[in-house]
């Protein structure tokens, strides 16, 4: 092929690659000779699609800009008061997990057995159902193990939504997405930082000499939030005071929050007097991050 | 122009063949709803198809600024939420395009199943649209951790507890997805190359042969 081409030659390929030589153009084939009304896919049938295409965009749009994406807090894993919801199109699984016969000892047949024998099936139908007939009334069982099937799916998903919507009412919490974007709304509407505060490991404590720091020690704060104060069962208290004042630490230690009881009586038993207490709250609201 | 630059390529590469199977065919009378409106049923293929480029382009965008460590995740995600030109539009169109992929491919399955388009000889594309459902599943469920806020951190500690209760190979099958005895670091990190590498790459290859099969026998026939 180095040589050059001879004419004589039936295949004459590109250069020396191995792409044949056109010998003349291929006309493309007229649809009109096709039976029935099928058209060309393009440019006639694309340009519809097109179309459809165009719409759907437009209504994801729509949907992206009226109903933000949501965004709870960060993950806590000590957090033990959140119920937990998986995304819509698990909540059949979901829900089937919750019945006594799908739970417990049971618990094989609910995560394995019946998933297992849906999934199965549906990916071996073709195989299961061999039948020429296509009309899906003239296929009874396939038709109807199908719509059976379907209609569990959509009872075990609005039954777990319920049921978490029940949850959620039962113990009066606000879905996470929810409460964060309304405090964000707030603190963005009052000219304050909307974001979540990250946690910074690497604040000092603040005038640690103070007698509040031996106190805290003494009424066993440190247990739970750390004898560094960077947290351990309890939050880190380190930076606290940019995100609390004093009357909101002094309201946490006589009133708790989530898992931490009331520390008053505790401290008290120690032998901390009123006053310590309150000059423990002032002096962790003085601990700030930016010094 | 259009066409010299064209004819210039085809010179060299013959492509014509290739873009002949690929785009110049016709579309059947029974499956265009300018004919038939009850026809619409056949656009769910395509629209999941649409919609699953959606995801890949934003998921794209989302990746320039998400960060797949447990600091840093839940922050890189709530800055593009807020604070990034556009930003909330995309990780939107990911997220409402998540659900949207599931509910048309669901419309799309169940037109295959009840027209009856699954059989003979069409087996093949049948089992490979059934994976891609798992794929598509798959990517659901790792995607839901990665923002790493409440909802998705224990919604994941629920499914690997789900995980664990498989006989014999439970435990094993959790300690891989997790990739510890807890969910945490490792686990996103490893949800985040599953999104991201894995489960997209198995996707392509399997909506590669899914269209692949389609081409080849055509789309069946009227019933």
């Amino acid at each position: 092929m180095a040589h050059g081409k001879s004419k004589d030659e039936k295949v004459v390929y590109v250069g020396d690659s191995r792409v044949k030589q056109k010998v003349n153009d291929i006309t493309p084939l007229d649809y009109s000779s096709y039976p029935g009304k099928s058209e060309a896919f393009i440019p006639n049938f694309l340009l519809k699609e097109w179309m459809v295409g165009c719409v759907a965009l437009v209504a994801i749009f729509v949907l992206t800009i009226s109903e933000p994406a949501p965004l709870g807090y960060p993950a806590n894993p000590n957090n033990t008061g959140f119920v937990p919801i998986p995304d819509w199109y698990f909540l059949f699984l979901y829900q089937f997990l919750k019945y006594p016969y799908a739970a417990g000892s049971y618990v094989v047949i609910g995560t394995v057995l019946i998933p297992g024998l849906a999934f199965g099936g549906l990916l071996l139908a073709p195989f299961l159902d061999t039948g020429k007939e296509r009309r899906f009334y003239r296929r009874p069982i396939a038709s109807s193990l199908m719509i059976l099937s379907l209609l569990s799916c959509v009872y075990l998903t609005k039954t777990a939504w319920d049921g978490y919507k029940h949850e959620i009412a039962e113990l009066n919490i606000t879905p996470e997405h929810i409460e964060r974007e309304e405090k964000a709304r707030e603190a963005a509407l009052a000219g304050k930082p909307a974001g979540q505060p990250k946690p910074n490991k690497s604040i000092a404590i603040v005038d640690k000499d103070d007698p509040a720091f031996a106190n805290m020690k003494k009424a066993g704060c440190l247990a739970c939030h750390a004898t560094d104060m960077k947290g351990a069962s309890g939050p880190a208290l380190l930076g606290i005071g940019d995100t609390m004042n004093k009357d909101q630490v002094l309201d946490v230690i006589k009133n708790g929050k989530g898992n931490m009881p009331p520390m008053v009586d505790s401290a008290k038993a120690q032998g901390l007097n009123d006053e310590d207490i309150e000059h423990i709250a002032d002096w962790l609201a003085k601990q700030k991050a930016a010094q | 122009m259009f066409k010299g630059v064209y004819s210039w390529i085809d010179e060299r590469l013959d492509i014509t063949p290739m873009w002949r199977d690929v785009a110049d065919h016709e579309v059947p009378e029974h499956v265009n709803p300018a004919h038939h409106f009850s026809a619409f049923v056949y656009c769910f293929g395509g629209l999941t198809f649409f919609i699953t480029v959606i995801q890949i382009l934003s998921g794209m965008f989302l990746t320039m600024y998400y960060v797949p460590d447990i600091v840093n995740a839940y922050y890189s995600v709530e800055y593009l939420q807020t604070k990034v030109a556009f930003g909330q539009i995309v990780r939107g169109m990911h997220h409402w395009g998540a659900s949207l992929v599931i509910v048309m491919m669901l419309l799309h399955t169940l037109r295959v199943f009840f027209t009856g388009s699954y059989k003979a000889p069409r087996e093949m594309n049948w089992v490979v649209g059934m994976l891609i459902f798992f794929v598509m599943l798959g990517l659901g469920f790792t995607g839901y951790l990665l923002p790493w806020d409440n909802k998705g951190y224990f919604a994941t500690k629920v499914s690997m507890e789900i995980a664990d209760t498989v006989p014999y190979i439970g435990p094993y099958l959790k300690e891989l997805l997790q990739g510890g005895t807890v969910v945490g670091a490792q686990t996103l990190t490893r949800f985040f190359a599953i999104h991201v590498f894995f489960l997209p790459g198995a996707l392509l290859a399997l909506l590669g042969a899914h269209f692949f099969m389609i081409r080849r026998q055509g789309i069946s026939g009227p019933l």
